[in-house]
Formats: structure tokens, C-alpha cells, sequence
């Protein structure tokens, strides 16, 4: 109704909702970053481990697949401060040479 | 918590700026999720181990900066061929 869109909004209720609106957001792209890494592992893993899939996963290939998820989470966080430190490289440089 | 709840103009700009941070964060983790795909497929072909060698951490790290060379140089690659047809 337009008397509701008219009518001014307690400052404290705003802000609860505000709070909760980006609250909101930052579980979003938390549990998108979760899937994608879960995702990605998964297949590079199933890759490495098992080759030739059976009628179980032997306690050999479920070895494998746990060290695989480690060296996973190792390689993507090597690549995360390499691309993080290349990135404030090129900032410094493009700061520089203005 | 009262669901008609409007947001004031200065609240809508705060909201809008803070989506597009988080927005270019997103951003940022799919491009290292892209990155740590491509570069687990370069330098991680055995079957994985109790810890990476040296050489496998190197080749990681090396992975994600020539990648990013890659793009300079084809970037200026093509402008130098655009430079070219002009000239």
C-alpha cells in the first residue's frame, strides 16, 4: 500500500534487517566458495585415486582419496597467496608509474 | 522482525556498495578455483602423497604466474597486430 511505503522505518529495525540482509549475502558466497573447492576436488580426486572402479571403494583407494583432499586444499591455497601477491604486485606497479 | 522494513536512501547505497565487494570477492575465489584446477592438472600427476614435494610447490606457484603472463603477452600480442593493420 503507499501509506506503508510513506511511513518511515524504525532506525533499529532497519539496521536488524540490514545486518541480516548482508549477513545474508556473506553465507551466499561462503557456501558457493565450500561447493566449488568440494566440486573440484571431487573430480581431480576421483581422477587420482580411482582408477578402475569397483563394486566399493577399497580402503586403499579411500586413503588415497583422503590424502588427495589435503594436497587439494594445499594447492588451492599455494594458488590463492600466489594470486594474491601477484595481484598487490601489479597494484604497487600500476601506483608507481603514475 | 518486522518484514515491511524499508531501507533510507543512505542504507541502500551502503548495501550496494557492499554487494559489489562482495560480488568482485566471488569474483576472485572462482578465478583461484579456475587457477588451482588447471594448475593441480599440470603439477600433480602421481598419486598424491603425505605432502607435496618442493618441486610440485614450485610448479603450483609457477603455474599461476605464467598463467597470468600468458594474458600480457597475448594481450600485447594483439595490439601489436591491431598497431599493425592500421599502420
Amino acid at each position: 500500500m503507499m501509506t506503508d511505503f510513506l511511513k518511515s522505518s524504525a532506525p533499529t529495525d532497519m539496521n536488524a534487517k540490514k545486518e541480516a540482509v548482508m549477513n545474508a549475502v556473506r553465507n551466499e558466497i561462503a557456501l558457493t566458495n565450500a561447493q566449488q573447492l568440494m566440486n573440484s576436488a571431487n573430480e581431480k580426486c576421483y581422477k587420482a585415486c580411482v582408477t578402475k572402479p569397483g563394486t566399493s571403494l577399497s580402503s586403499g583407494e579411500q586413503t588415497c582419496l583422503s590424502r588427495c583432499l589435503d594436497r587439494y586444499m594445499d594447492a588451492f591455497n599455494i594458488v590463492r597467496r600466489t594470486y594474491m601477491t601477484r595481484l598487490s604486485k601489479e597494484r604497487m606497479e600500476d601506483q608507481a608509474s603514475v | 522482525m518486522d518484514t515491511n522494513v524499508k531501507f533510507d536512501d543512505a542504507t541502500q547505497k551502503e548495501l550496494a556498495s557492499f554487494l559489489e565487494k562482495q560480488q568482485a570477492e566471488a569474483r576472485l575465489h572462482s578465478t583461484i578455483h579456475n587457477f588451482t584446477g588447471i594448475c593441480w592438472d599440470k603439477c600433480v600427476t602421481g598419486t598424491p602423497s603425505t605432502r607435496f614435494s618442493r618441486s610440485e610447490e614450485s610448479c603450483l606457484s609457477n603455474c599461476v604466474d605464467r598463467f597470468l603472463d600468458t594474458s600480457l603477452f597475448m594481450v600485447k600480442r594483439i595490439e601489436e597486430q591491431r598497431a599493425a593493420l592500421e599502420n
